[in-house]
């Protein structure tokens, strides 16, 4: 069992943050990993930027035009987190799209990751289709766990294909769009949510896209296993900086 | 070798959809229906129907005396760009539209870079009276804005791309990001053959209607159905997969592809993507890519916006690593002479795309008996700013 799948089996709810490695600063990536680690989130995003990110809305999409700019790239991330785990013990996932990592070659990549102590990755343009033909049997003698992700408009036969896929948890996009915030969820949404928890999947389910504060949060959790928030960390940090993790988290817990 | 798609969306080990999971619905959707609904009568007769009343085909095969006389060998032009709105774009669209209306679609869009794709995509969205948004990157709408005007005058509603490099890649981005956001009754129409499957094999059969009246056309005036040489330009590779298509498997026929080479192929301004470009996914496809090493999407260069485009088709990138395909790259310099050697020769004014295709002929010694056909897709009017600033008329 990975370091993943263990914080899965706490019996508790879970966050988690995405952040651009390289945005706003070239190298605040190891800061930013374990002041979120100090200020109580169980895992993390660690976004490998890509010049075209398709499913990403306005706000990760600059910061990824930004971290780029400023020099953010495959080989410097692996460097700046190859003493990660002298210091960090919650899980780390890289969230990234295929290319950078074709280009890498598959399995350094994945090498490199076990080396560091990546416990999986999401790619949002390397589909369940494609991963199993070509590239699962490479996944898992590297230990990575790959996530796969859902939509309101998944029918019930491909959600039960990815969970029998999956191996750690489902990604549970909370609506048909690209990454961004909402202030609440609409009913409609909250009915998905309840659907997918009712279908027992093997893997827990955590949710992202849209989720923005303790309101958010709040109506996700008690459907799933988690959530994660995005868009709306860049624009606090892109804003406070690494000063203002603490009070962020706090909010979204409203502790 | 078989050069066509198949069962699971590869041409050799490129294709494939690499797409995320909010879009797998629709495209799902797609590949499942288009083979059956492309294939009914009744689509297949309105399809035709409109090629033929609407769009003005079948195009003429034009024997191009004073140029083969000038290069010592037989040219044919097929003549595309006589099509409504200019260009062999529109035998995709019109094709594309009728599939969205089965499929109960009522809002179209789509991403263009010269313009020329927008324009098609607009004109058959007012013949269908639907509506229509096209995403054009930011630098685009300036440099191409005559097609700008034709988008708007046609009823679209054109929306620029204000992401990454603001051209032509940006705006497939912003397209493919409307979609995921407005699936249900929106339906992507696709410029060329890119994107995932089934798209590359959609459009290029859509476009196949080209080499079915060449092959009727060359019988009757050369008593053979098959040139030695097939030849056209490739940005994302539709025009020239619409003149390949009925010959892809057929070895005596020779397969010629241009690219734009722009200032040069080592210049760092060029859109020669075989020679370039490195195997990568980009909109959904795997495919030759050009790209840093790091695997970042690169901005080609080309003095044709046509051709403007950091991928190829994934049929196209297997014509070339097979060697199925005789892959040249053509200078902007070479092109533009080419155009105007054209345009003097034989009075016909060709897009800047076709004229690299043109240039070959500066390139390439061909036997006196052999039968070269080259598509001329489009033809020159939306480029005559470009003419005028380079020759300075
Ligand atoms: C006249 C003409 N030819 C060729 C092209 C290149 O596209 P494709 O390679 O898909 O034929 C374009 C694209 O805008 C065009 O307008």
């Amino acid at each position: 069992m990975n370091r993943l799948q263990k914080t899965l089996q706490q019996d508790k709810k879970l966050l988690s943050i995405y952040f651009t490695a390289g945005y706003p600063n070239l190298n605040n990536t190891v800061s930013i990993i374990q002041e979120l680690e100090k200020n109580g989130v169980d895992f993390i995003e660690i976004g490998l930027p890509f010049s075209d990110p398709l499913a990403d809305g306005p706000t990760i999409q600059t910061s990824s035009t930004h971290a780029l700019k400023n020099g953010m790239n495959t080989a410097l991330l692996f460097d700046q987190l190859k003493d990660i785990r002298k210091t960090v013990q919650i899980p780390l996932i890289i969230m990234g799209y295929f290319n950078p990592i074709l280009q890498y070659g598959v399995e350094e990549f994945c090498k490199k990751c076990q080396e560091i102590g990546i416990d999986a990755l999401i790619l949002p343009d390397l589909p369940l289709e494609e991963y199993n033909t070509l590239y699962k049997a490479t996944f898992e003698k590297y230990n990575l766990s790959n996530i796969f992700l859902i939509t309101p408009q998944t029918s019930t036969k491909r959600i039960k294909e990815i969970d029998s896929s999956s191996s750690a948890f489902i990604y549970m996009v909370s609506s048909a769009s690209t990454t961004g915030t909402q202030n609440d969820f609409s009913a409609k949404q909250t009915d998905y949510f309840e659907r997918i928890s009712k279908l027992k999947l093997k893997n827990p389910q955590i949710v992202g896209f849209g989720i923005s504060n303790y309101e958010t949060f709040l109506s996700t959790i008690s459907y799933a296993k988690g959530a994660i928030i995005g868009s709306a960390f860049i624009k606090m940090i892109s804003k406070e900086g690494i000063a203002g993790i603490s009070s962020f988290i706090k909010s979204i817990r409203n502790s | 070798m078989n050069y066509n798609v198949d069962e699971k969306g590869y041409y050799g080990e490129f294709g494939g959809a690499y797409i995320p999971e909010m879009l797998y619905p629709n495209v799902e959707e797609l590949r499942q229906q288009y083979l059956q609904i492309t294939a009914e009568e009744s689509f297949q007769k309105e399809f035709r129907q409109l090629l033929k009343d609407y769009v003005g085909r079948p195009t003429p095969l034009y024997f191009a005396k004073r140029l083969s006389e000038k290069y010592n060998t037989k040219i044919y032009l097929k003549r595309e760009d006589l099509c409504h709105t200019g260009a062999h774009k529109v035998n995709n669209t019109i094709g594309q539209i009728l599939l969205a209306k089965r499929l109960g679609k009522t809002r179209i869009i789509a991403e263009t870079g010269a313009g020329q794709h927008g324009v098609a995509t607009a004109t058959v969205c007012a013949l269908m009276g639907l509506e229509c948004i096209v995403y054009m990157g930011e630098i685009d709408i300036q440099r191409q804005s005559p097609n700008v005007a034709r988008m708007k005058m046609l009823g679209a509603k054109v929306i620029p791309a204000t992401s990454g490099s603001k051209t032509l890649k940006d705006a497939t981005n912003e397209a493919i990001r409307d979609w995921i956001n407005n699936l249900i009754d929106t339906y992507y129409i696709i410029g060329s053959v890119v994107g995932p499957h089934p798209y590359p094999d959609m459009v290029a059969r859509f476009q196949s209607v080209i080499s079915e009246e060449v092959k009727k056309q060359l019988l009757e005036k050369e008593k053979r159905e098959n040139p030695d040489y097939v030849v056209a330009c490739v940005g994302g590779g539709s025009n020239a997969a619409g003149i390949y298509y009925h010959y892809l498997n057929n070895p005596k026929v020779g397969i010629i592809a241009v690219e734009a080479a722009g200032k040069g192929i080592d210049s760092g301004e060029s859109a020669a993507t075989s020679v370039l470009g490195k195997m990568g996914i980009i909109h959904g496809s795997k495919t030759l890519l050009m790209q840093t090493p790091d695997g970042q999407i690169t901005e080609p260069y080309s003095i044709s916006a046509g051709l403007d485009y950091p991928g190829v088709g994934p049929m196209h990138a297997h014509l070339y690593t097979s060697g199925r395909g005789k892959f040249i790259s053509i200078t902007d310099d070479d092109a533009m002479k080419a155009g105007m050697e054209l345009s003097q020769l034989e009075g016909i004014i060709p897009a800047i795309e076709s004229s690299h295709a043109l240039a070959i002929f500066e390139e390439l010694k061909f036997k006196k008996d052999d039968i070269i056909v080259l598509n001329l897709s489009g033809r020159g009017d939306k480029d005559l700013n470009t003419y005028i600033n380079y020759f300075k008329l």
